[in-house]
């Protein structure tokens, strides 16, 4: 078992051990500047769970972590969906936005052929990354906020998602022609890289955190709907999504 | 090279637990998840954890039954399941394992084991490192062509007279050498080699 992140330890230590995790905090409105403090006393300052804080930063950092279920029922989870609402916003508002400029003008100088391909591909993955969000925030969000209606599935697969940040990379390295904004392509290979890096850390946090509290709080719903917890269970689809 | 394999034991003994671990510690191509003692929740946690490979005990948590594992197998299609056998198991509930992992084994015949097994998971680089070729063969590019056309393979099975297996063979002959994964990763690969309009 790794050793886990702990209240104690300092946050600057956190963001020393897993240099991602910084990613995290304005999803959680934790400012910078929090000295040597430790995690317990940044989050009282902030006014955010500890333990909410904790879960996440250990998800996104230890690959073999998975959290319990007791643990995710014990836990405040009342960050979650503002948490994952952030983030949606970071990558659909801020990233992406922030790449396609970069695409654009690499796109601008190697001619209409290649242009117009690499273009057309990233505004479909866009608009598949927006429907991708829209689903979870209208469907599962507000089921997680006030469990009632049990939506039919919690979460859709990343994979497909990732695979074409990766293939968008690719391209650009391998079949774009080299010697046209070679820094603004490698910037832009580094940053759909980190993107996509990041993307795999959300998933993880639906799959490890999202899924089992929705399939807990679902059973709950129907333990006191029907007196008894049997029946179907909304799960994760399957993993084609977009393949 | 440098792809490893993650394993996942779940078995409720600790003493089998701690000497595979042992067994399979100096084995630079395995690498193994922190194992689980019960099959509570198994499903997901495979979800989340997504091993390579699993050795399960099949007698844990009241018996692994073949629905069980069908939907093991659901999750991840690829995955081989490997029982851990040291206690008595119904011979027709073994046979729906992909191998047996028999404790009374000699170190080497177990890494040989998970090795033959793991060939399913990863297509091993020749071991001369001779590079291979990565130019898409005629039929390959065909199949590429109808693929970033968005048809399925059913579609191009019937289109080139050839079954749906040897297309999904060639889809994935085309994904290893391409590099690309999706099908709109395809489509602009094509484009971009002049394939389609």
């Amino acid at each position: 078992m790794p050793q886990l992140f702990t209240p104690r330890m300092k946050m600057a230590d956190l963001i020393g051990a897993n240099h991602s995790l910084i990613l995290m905090l304005p999803r959680l409105n934790i400012p910078l500047g929090f000295g040597d403090s430790s995690v317990r006393e940044v989050c009282s300052k902030c006014g955010v769970p500890e333990d909410f804080v904790l879960l996440i930063s250990n998800v996104y950092s230890f690959d073999d972590y998975l959290p319990t279920v007791e643990q995710l029922a014990e836990t405040d989870m009342s960050p979650l969906v503002p948490y994952l609402m952030a983030s949606h916003h970071y990558y659909i508002d801020e990233r992406l936005p922030h790449i396609g400029r970069h695409l654009q003008n690499v796109a601008d100088r190697v001619g209409e052929k290649y242009g117009s391909v690499l273009t057309r591909f990233f505004a479909d993955y866009q608009a598949e990354v927006r429907d991708h969000f829209l689903c979870e925030e209208t469907e599962v969000f507000p089921f997680l906020q006030n469990p009632g209606t049990i939506p039919t599935r919690f979460i859709d697969s990343h994979d497909g998602l990732i695979d074409k940040l990766g293939d968008l990379t690719q391209t650009v390295y391998k079949y774009l022609p080299g010697n046209i904004l070679p820094d603004e392509s490698i910037e832009l290979v580094f940053d759909i890289l980190q993107l996509s890096s990041d993307l795999e850390k959300h998933a993880l946090i639906e799959e490890k955190v999202l899924l089992p509290y929705a399939q807990h709080l679902a059973a709950k719903v129907r333990a006191s709907a029907s007196g008894t917890n049997h029946g179907r269970r909304a799960t994760r689809k399957g993993g084609t999504n977009g393949r | 090279m440098g792809v490893k394999l993650s394993i996942l034991i779940v078995e409720p003994s600790e003493v089998v637990v701690e000497g595979l671990k042992a067994m399979l510690d100096g084995e630079k191509d395995f690498h193994l998840l922190s194992p689980l003692h019960d099959a509570e929740g198994l499903a997901g946690r495979i979800g989340a954890m997504a091993p390579d490979m699993l050795l399960i005990n099949p007698t844990v948590s009241g018996c692994m039954d073949r629905r069980q594992l069908a939907e093991l197998r659901q999750h991840r299609p690829a995955m081989p399941v490997v029982a851990i056998v040291y206690q008595y198991v119904d011979s027709a509930m073994l046979a729906a394992f992909d191998a047996q992992l028999d404790i009374r084994l000699h170190r080497s015949e177990v890494v040989a084991l998970l090795r033959s097994q793991s060939q399913r998971v990863v297509s091993v680089p020749n071991a001369a490192g001779e590079a291979e070729s990565y130019e898409l063969s005629e039929r390959e590019t065909d199949v590429l062509i109808l693929v970033a056309q968005g048809l399925s393979s059913k579609v191009i099975a019937d289109r080139l007279h050839i079954s749906v297996h040897t297309v999904n063979s060639h889809r994935k002959n085309i994904t290893h050498k391409t590099g690309i994964k999706s099908v709109a990763g395809l489509a602009m690969y094509a484009m971009l080699h002049n394939l389609t309009n």
